[in-house]
């Protein structure tokens, strides 16, 4: 049964790579990730099941499917945040760039610093708006003067669309702005330490609709410049903001493809009850 | 479906309610009570407080005045310094408890029998010749001249001044006579005697003599104690917790040295005290009734409540603070110490300064150390002889003299002041840092 799937997949995966990348650039598509047969097990039970799949370089891509599918999962595993967690081992190949991030020659930290994250609640830290961005630069050694980390610190506060509101009050404490404000900063705090990809575990779910459509214009400016994977409960939400979309259940990716493919005309019979909302 | 429901829906929706009004005025009875029963334990703990702290006050407040005479004393020249040196060390080799009878006598020349006059020299401190002595040897040329010298009386006249001795008991069983008890009351009328604050007992250390008696000497050895004790404990404590918590992976091993801590928390204070006699004392041959040895004992048994405490403070930090710094590239060690324990610091503290007054209030295992001594010395660093604030109530509630009960009290009362402050200050700590998220 699952050896059949994974078969399936890998053919959606070839037939899309070939449709999605031939509008979108003339260059061979270049992807920043590619994954090949990873499993995940959370002590003794199976989180995901031999997930092939690639990310193109520069773009967002959205990772969608019911609760308890596996997608926040399968995004941790790509900075290597479920290393944090007791008992969980994660077999199978993740290349970024061609380099296996799982490889005892990588160091985590500097993964990391490629690969930023920004969580489903915001978590700023409880420090100043200008320390909160300022962390980042500062472990990494990034400027190495105060007025350099200031531009820097400025830089990105602006992409994240936050300098106007925070520019006066740089010293106050990051939690006490608005839970939107609060992501912003987060991405801000992401961007100051110039990753390539930006992972985005469901940054909307905690935010109204005013700040949650902030955000997701948000992604439509940094995907210039970053390759962005979402994780997203809300199907509009990945229609809206996402190039491509990949669709998990029970630990199984589904179906990856063009977005626009995915919600018109998905190949697989569970994608297409899922986005009409038959189960979910 | 509609058969599952069914018979719920046939039962009348009168009768539900009327089943609903009996089961309400049983909920809010039973609510009442419970109240009732919370309001009456929190009355009663509060009652057994205030018996508690009225006795001590009540019984420690005539230890803060004390008793003292102004006496006319002449200091003869010739028997003091005959040369006429002015030195003062000659001056300090005179008889000044001779001069203090002298003066004593010539207030009451009538006395004459040897046993009267030893009784009535008897009503001044033997301190007060050492206070003779010094201010003579201060300032030499008070040697040939009279002067009046506020001196302490003694610590019996003292409690009769006070009426915790008084005249109905059968004058055999109280430690002033019949005939002291008529000069002490010649002396008032003469206005001679005052009662004033008594400063000897915060500057001086221990004595025989419960009017010279003080307990500087045992605050000075409880603040050399509690100082060895925190820089042990404090680091010590906190780098275990923050390792556990953060880094040790979690299997058996860990989980029976979390085990053991949690025990280790609950031994008897006293153990504590046993295993440092045989260690520090007998085979590290560490000094004996030291500061040093009695805060490293106190460390060992202060040690599992920082853990716990500390351990505490570093779970309440909420794990999103570690991921959003694990996720701009912190390695572990920077996200514990940048922010995990920046957070988790007031908690500690906590921790610690409970911990700490639980320490300053312990007494068995410093007794095993020998800090149970007579030290009259202050304590001048951390390996001089010394006792603690406890030991000197415990001293001091075993001896015979009545007016020493009262300075028991009296420090019972220092002491109580010392852990409301260290409990007030980690109150403080936490109202001051408490972080929201």
């Amino acid at each position: 049964m699952t050896q059949m799937n994974v078969k399936t997949d890998d053919e959606i995966l070839s037939e899309n790579s070939m449709t999605a990348s031939s509008p979108v650039t003339q260059e061979a598509p270049r992807p920043t990730f590619v994954t090949r047969g990873v499993d995940v097990f959370y002590g003794d039970k199976q989180a995901l099941f031999g997930i092939d799949l690639d990310v193109q370089a520069s773009g967002v891509t959205a990772l969608i499917g019911p609760s308890g599918c596996g997608k926040s999962t399968f995004l941790r595993c790509m900075n290597r945040m479920n290393d944090t967690i007791d008992g969980c081992r994660i077999s199978g190949q993740i290349l970024l760039d061609g380099e296996d991030i799982y490889d005892d020659q990588v160091d985590v930290v500097h993964l990391r610093a490629r690969v930023g994250i920004v969580f489903q609640k915001p978590n700023p830290f409880p420090k100043s708006i200008y320390d909160n961005v300022a962390y980042g630069p500062r472990i990494h050694g990034i400027t190495s003067s105060k007025s350099e980390l200031d531009d820097l610190v400025k830089h990105s506060l602006e992409k994240a669309g936050l300098w106007g509101e925070v520019a006066d009050r740089l010293d106050e404490p990051g939690t006490g702005l608005s839970g939107g404000q609060q992501q912003r900063l987060c991405i801000a705090r992401a961007i100051a330490v110039q990753p390539t990809v930006i992972l985005m575990d469901e940054p909307c779910s905690a935010l109204d609709p005013i700040a949650t459509a902030r955000i997701e214009d948000l992604m439509g400016e940094l995907r210039e410049q970053f390759t962005i994977v979402i994780v997203t409960h809300s199907m509009q939400q990945a229609a809206r903001v996402s190039q491509r979309t990949a669709f998990f259940h029970l630990g199984e990716l589904v179906e990856v493809g063009a977005t626009a493919d995915i919600f018109s005309n998905p190949v697989e019979q569970r994608t297409q009850d899922y986005i009409t909302g038959r189960f979910g | 479906m509609n058969d599952q429901n069914a018979p719920t829906r046939s039962i009348d929706n009168s009768t539900a309610m009327a089943a609903v009004q009996r089961s309400l005025g049983k909920r809010n009875r039973a609510e009442r009570r419970f109240r009732f029963f919370g309001i009456a334990s929190i009355g009663i703990a509060l009652a057994l407080l205030m018996v508690l702290f009225w006795t001590i006050i009540s019984s420690a407040l005539p230890a803060f005045t004390e008793t003292s005479i102004d006496l006319e004393i002449t200091l003869p020249a010739d028997e003091i310094d005959p040369q006429g040196s002015g030195d003062p060390a000659v001056i300090g080799d005179a008889n000044f408890p001779k001069y203090i009878k002298r003066a004593m006598y010539s207030l009451f020349p009538e006395v004459t029998k040897r046993r009267d006059k030893k009784q009535l020299a008897g009503l001044i401190s033997p301190g007060a010749a050492f206070k003779l002595r010094e201010h003579a040897m201060s300032d030499p040329s008070l040697v040939g001249t009279t002067i009046v010298l506020r001196v302490p009386m003694s610590d019996d006249v003292d409690q009769f001044k006070k009426g915790q001795i008084t005249a109905d008991i059968p004058e055999s069983d109280r430690r002033i006579s019949d005939k002291q008890i008529a000069w002490v009351q010649t002396l008032t009328d003469m206005g001679l005697v005052h009662q004033g604050f008594n400063k000897t007992f915060f500057t001086a250390g221990d004595s025989r003599e419960p009017e010279l008696a003080g307990i500087w000497g045992a605050i000075m050895g409880s603040i050399f104690t509690m100082i060895i004790t925190l820089a042990l404990s404090f680091p010590i404590g906190v780098a275990s917790a923050v390792y556990l918590e953060e880094f040790a992976p979690k299997n058996r091993l860990s989980d029976i040295i979390e085990v053991n801590i949690n025990n280790l928390a609950a031994v008897p204070s006293i153990v504590f005290g046993l295993l440092g006699l045989a260690v520090f004392l007998n085979f590290a041959g560490l000094p004996r009734s030291a500061p040093l040895v009695g805060g490293m004992v106190l460390a060992l048994m202060t040690l599992p409540t920082v853990i716990i405490a500390s351990r505490a403070a570093l779970k309440s930090v909420p794990p999103s603070i570690r991921e959003a710094a694990l996720g701009l590239g912190a390695s572990k060690a920077q996200a514990v110490a940048h922010h995990v324990v920046p957070l988790a610091l007031p908690g500690m503290l906590t921790g610690a300064i409970i911990g700490m007054a639980r320490a300053l209030g312990e007494t068995a295992p410093l007794l095993m150390i020998g800090m149970v001594a007579f030290i009259v010395d202050f304590p001048g660093n951390f390996t001089d002889p010394a006792t603690v604030l406890p030991v000197q109530i415990y001293l001091w509630a075993d001896a015979p003299e009545r007016a020493f009960i009262e300075r028991s009290s009296a420090t019972t009362l220092v002491l109580l002041c010392f852990l409301i402050m260290m409990n007030g200050l980690a109150v403080i700590l936490r109202k001051r840092f408490e972080r929201r998220w």
